[in-house]
Formats: structure tokens, sequence, C-alpha cells
């Protein structure tokens, strides 16, 4: 699971070099300067969309059954499976589940360290804004390989925990995930928030501290608030990386027989594709860009109304 | 949205104290104890965020058996050579495979992101300076690529992939990644805010091309934005499982995380490999961690730009 740290909203159009001047050596070099990411783009993004699109709306049809398979036109019919797949719509409710708690947690413990970092009461914060994010650098793979020893009750360190409660089981499974996502992002998190809470200026406090605020109402009333589009920021994007779950729980099935392949949608979508069928793994990943799209669009849209309410 | 990598810097980051004047706001007793509070947290959960990678460490340095048979947390007494002689075993096992699964890596994630942030550079100076018709259609759309995951996209690459039979080869994940919509983003941002728009007149009036200043003028007041994404760009793709997942069937293609994937899914058939997979999940974290901390005054104001709004 990757998770980059993009935008809140689109910014405003920056000052820009007025057009009157716009000979036609500029137009040669935006046309040079944007032709190489624009090409990629169209042929790694653009245009494997429109094929899994036009994937999804085929279906393999055969003569008998020893006939030569060939692709037909089949419109929803692979839409439909999708809608009456159960496996794939529990996996789908199971990372809601899993986002809807593991989310506001680690945002939680990441606003709650970035406030401390920028509150004047820690010692050495520059060894814990290292130390909380040193997980950041380990992949997903890794950590769910590190944690699954950790976890399994005859190989971890912590035996007389793992022996007596079993993380691996299908109850808690799915929380020993949690733990693991949150171990690796939130110090990523943390340093996003706490880089916009340096931004604010430090007036803001001093007029505060005059009128005799303190230092729980300065964090409350004044920094969250202004830092309230960098935890948005990381919502969307811990939201969209919710979704996509694949890595960490496809490593921890050699530990545990508690996930089965269509544990999370990614999960569903490559099972799907080992079989293979790609028109049906095609209709689900279709689904579930959009889903992810408009989950993260709506959300994105939703707060920032609320913000400049 | 405006970028503050400038005003982000200017205030003192890490350690440097507050004014003093904040310590005695409030009564020295209450101080204490809130200092207390405050770095009994942090100090809890850094043992929780270093703890995994100090076993990972410690465990390195044991054979098989002792990896259970000993203190979990702490070295034995012939540590140091165990060590030294499972890097030996991991880097001789299989024809030294390991070993090129790191070069895929470096090659994969190295150039990937250097080309990718080049790429992406031009692409968001050229949206941020040049006004010209569709800039904001060709910025929406790069947006909008920026919450269509990477992971959803791994299935219609292996599609368009197989049709061009190119499926299990470097390029199926090489070519990809370089596509970097976030990087495209940042890039914007930065060259609105860090490259002045009189500088880019001066240097036409000099006889500059659009081209050369961009490469001798512009990318060196972006360098930390640059920086930042290649680190960015670099740890998306060292980290990524779904699309090398479903790409590549040649072990000797694997990427370095797919690789330890693979061996820790083997554990069970191969029980050698239990510790080679454990000193490998160290070796492979190590490049990141150096990065990181090499990169570190770079990547820390670049992360401002990005997450203030």
């Amino acid at each position: 699971m990757t998770v980059t740290n993009p935008p809140v909203g689109a910014p405003k159009a920056p000052p820009v070099v007025r057009k009157n001047r716009s000979s036609g050596a500029q137009r040669r070099a935006v046309a040079l300067f944007i032709a190489p990411f624009g090409l990629l783009f169209l042929a790694f993004y653009a245009i494997p969309i429109v094929y899994a699109i036009v994937q999804s709306l085929l279906t393999v049809e055969r003569e008998g059954t020893f006939g030569a398979p060939r692709q037909v036109f089949g419109g929803f019919v692979q839409y439909e499976q999708v809608f009456q797949d159960g496996a794939f719509w529990a996996s789908v409710g199971r990372v809601m589940v899993f986002g809807a708690v593991q989310v506001p947690i680690m945002l939680g413990l990441a606003l709650l360290f970035a406030l401390l970092l920028d509150s004047p009461l820690l010692k050495g914060k520059k060894f814990f804004r290292l130390a909380f994010f040193a997980p950041y650098a380990v992949p997903g793979v890794i950590a769910a390989i590190m944690w699954g020893f950790l976890y399994s009750p005859s190989l971890s360190p912590f035996g007389a925990v793992t022996s007596n409660v079993d993380f691996l089981s299908a109850n808690l499974v799915l929380w020993a995930i949690a733990n693991i996502v949150t171990w690796v992002y939130v110090g990523y998190n943390m340093l996003i928030i706490y880089a916009s809470l340096l931004a604010i200026p430090t007036e803001i406090y001093e007029a505060a501290r005059l009128d005799g605020a303190s230092n729980i109402q300065i964090a409350w009333r004044i920094k969250i608030p202004l830092v309230i589009p960098a935890i948005i920021l990381t919502a969307v994007f811990s939201i969209i990386g919710t979704l996509q779950l694949l890595a960490e729980p496809q490593t921890l099935r050699s530990f545990s027989s508690a996930i089965n392949s269509t544990f999370t949608p990614n999960l569903a979508v490559y099972t799907t594709a080992s079989v293979p069928n790609y028109n049906l793994a095609a209709a689900f990943s279709v689904v579930l860009a959009l889903a992810t799209f408009i989950l993260s669009f709506v959300f994105l849209k939703s707060t920032q109304r609320k913000v400049t309410q | 949205m405006t970028a503050a990598p400038a005003t982000a810097s200017k205030r003192p980051r890490g350690g440097g104290p507050r004014p003093p004047r904040e310590d005695t706001a409030r009564g020295p007793r209450q101080s204490i104890m809130s200092r207390s509070a405050a770095m009994l947290i942090m100090g809890v959960f850094t043992l929780y965020f270093l703890t995994p990678i100090w076993w990972l460490l410690t465990t390195s340095t044991k054979t098989g058996g002792e990896i259970t048979s000993t203190a979990p947390l702490w070295f034995t007494a012939n540590s140091f050579g165990t060590f030294f002689n499972n890097l030996g075993r991991l880097f001789t096992y299989n024809d030294g495979l390991f070993g090129r699964w790191l070069l895929n890596s470096a090659i994969y994630a190295g150039i990937g992101a250097l080309l990718g942030t080049v790429i992406a550079a031009m692409c968001g100076y050229a949206l941020a300076k040049y006004e010209f018709k569709g800039r904001e259609a060709i910025f929406n759309i790069v947006l909008s690529g920026v919450l269509v995951p990477a992971t959803a996209l791994a299935l219609p690459l292996f599609l368009i992939f197989s049709q061009a039979n190119l499926t299990n080869t470097m390029w199926a994940v090489f070519l990809p990644s370089l596509v970097s919509p976030f990087g495209v983003y940042l890039a914007r941002i930065y060259a609105a805010a860090s490259v002045p728009g009189e500088l880019l007149e001066a240097a036409r009036l000099d006889g500059s091309g659009e081209v050369r200043t961009f490469f001798t003028v512009s990318t060196r007041l972006m360098a930390p934005a640059l920086v930042t994404i290649f680190l960015f760009q670099f740890v998306a793709i060292w980290n990524n499982f779904f699309l090398p997942l479903i790409m590549l069937r040649d072990q000797v293609l694997f990427p370095v995380t797919l690789g330890l994937y693979a061996w820790n899914s083997q554990i069970s058939q191969i029980p050698e490999l239990r510790s080679l997979v454990l000193v490998g999940a160290l070796v492979s974290i190590v490049p990141l961690i150096i990065a990181f901390l090499a990169l570190q005054r770079f990547w820390s104001s670049g992360l401002g730009a990005g997450g203030v709004k």
C-alpha cells in the first residue's frame, strides 16, 4: 500500500507569464515540457483505464464445451456478476469497517504527536520525529513479514501475549493488519500535520496568550482548526489506501489461514485475474477505482464546504 | 492553495525551543506534570515504533534455531559472526538471487524515480509558469490522476502489456512507475512559489532559450521540491507490490519486496528460508532509511509544500 501526499482542492492559478509575449518559442517549450509526462500518462494511466472498461464489457463465449473461446460484447454481464458476488462485497464491507476504525485512530495519534512536537513540552524533538517516521521506510510486505513473526504464537518475542491471544485468528486478523498499517503510516501523517503547524505564524499564539489562553486551549481553538486542511489531506489518502489494501493481507496469508483469497477487494481482483477471468477482474477493477474516486472526491468536497463555512 | 516552503523553513525546526515565555505562562508544577505526561506518551510510542525494527536487527544476528531459543530482543555471544554468516548465506542462496533482487529494486526505484522526477518537474513547471490553452484542463486531469490509486491500474496495465507481449519483462514494471501525477502537482506548486516570473523574463531578455532556462535556473530554485518528489516516488516504486506481483513470473526480474514475499510464502516447505527472509528484510530497508536520513533537510520542507493549504 502506498500513499502519497497530494492536494486539497485545486490551487489558485499562480501568476503566469503574460500571454502577449508568448511567442512560438514559448509554445514549443510548453509542448516539449508537457509531452513526456503527457504521453506516459496517456499510455499508462488513461489508455489502461479505457481498456479495462472495454474488457469489462466483453464476455468469453465457447462453441460447445471444447470449442475455442472467443470474446464477444456482453454489455453489463460482468457488472451483473460483480453486483451478485457476495465475496467481493463482503471484502468491500471489510475494508470499510477497517477504514472507519483504523483511519480515525491513526490520524488522531498523528495529530496528537504533531501537537506535542509543536508544543514547548518536549525535549529531543528531532529524535522523536525520526523514530516515529522510521517505519515509513519499511515496505508493506516487509512490515507484514515482521509483524507476522511478532504475532505468531511460536516465534514471537512476546510469546506470553501471543500464546494467549491469537492475533492471527479470524476474529482478530483484520485488526492485526490495522495495527501494521497504523505502525507504518502514523509517522508519515504526523509529519504532514506537523509541517502545517510549523507554517502557522507565531504571532497568533502570542496574541492568544496575552488573552490568557492555556496551551490546551491554543491547541484546541487555534492550532487544530488551522491544520484541518492537512488532516483532510491525510484522511483522503488514508481512505484511498484502505480501499486498496493488498500487500499486508496477501503477505500475512502465509502466517494466518484466516485470510482467504477474497479478503480485500484488491485480493479479489488478483484472485479473479489468476483464474484467469480477465473480464470479470477488469469489471472489479473498474468498480473499485470508481468507488475510490467517488469516495475521496465526495469526502474532499463535503469537508471543504465545512471548512469554508 | 498557497505553498509555504519558505515560511515553513523560517521557523526553527526540530529541537529549536519556542520562546521561554511559554514555559512560565502556567504554574511550574503543572508544567512539570504536563511535561512528564508528554514525554511519557512519546516514550511509550517510541518503543512501539522502534521495537519491531530492533527485533529485526537482533534476530538477523541469530541462527535459525537461536531465533526461538534465545532472548528475543538481545544479541547472543556470537552475534557478530552469525550476522555475517547470515549475510553470506543470503547473498549466495540460489546463485545470488537476493543480490539480483536488490539490483532490480535499485533500477526500478532509482532510475524510475529519477526519470519520473524530471518528467514531472517539466510538466508541473510548464503548468505553473506558462499560460496556454487547455492548461486548467490538463491540471484537472493530473489531479484526478492523483485520486486514482496505482493499485487500481495494476490489472488494466497487465492486460495492456499482455497485448504487447511485454508482461514478465522489466519494462512492465519500470515504464508505468515513471508516471507520478502527484509529482506534477507538487512541482507546479513549488514552481509557482519559488521561480519568479521576472527572472524568466530577464533570462528571455538575455536570449536564453526556455528549455535552457529551465534546466540551468529553474531546477536549482526548485531543488527541495525535486528531492521530495524523487524520494516519495522512490518509496512508492520500492514499496510497490501489486504491479510486480501481477506482471512478473520470472524470479530473476523480481524487486526485493516481491522476492522476500515469495521466499516468505515458501517457509513452510523450506524452513531454512526463515532466517534468510529476516536478514533480507533488514537489508532491504537499510537503503530507504539511509536515503531518508541523508536527504532529511530537503523532504521535511518539501512535505510542508504539499501539506499546507
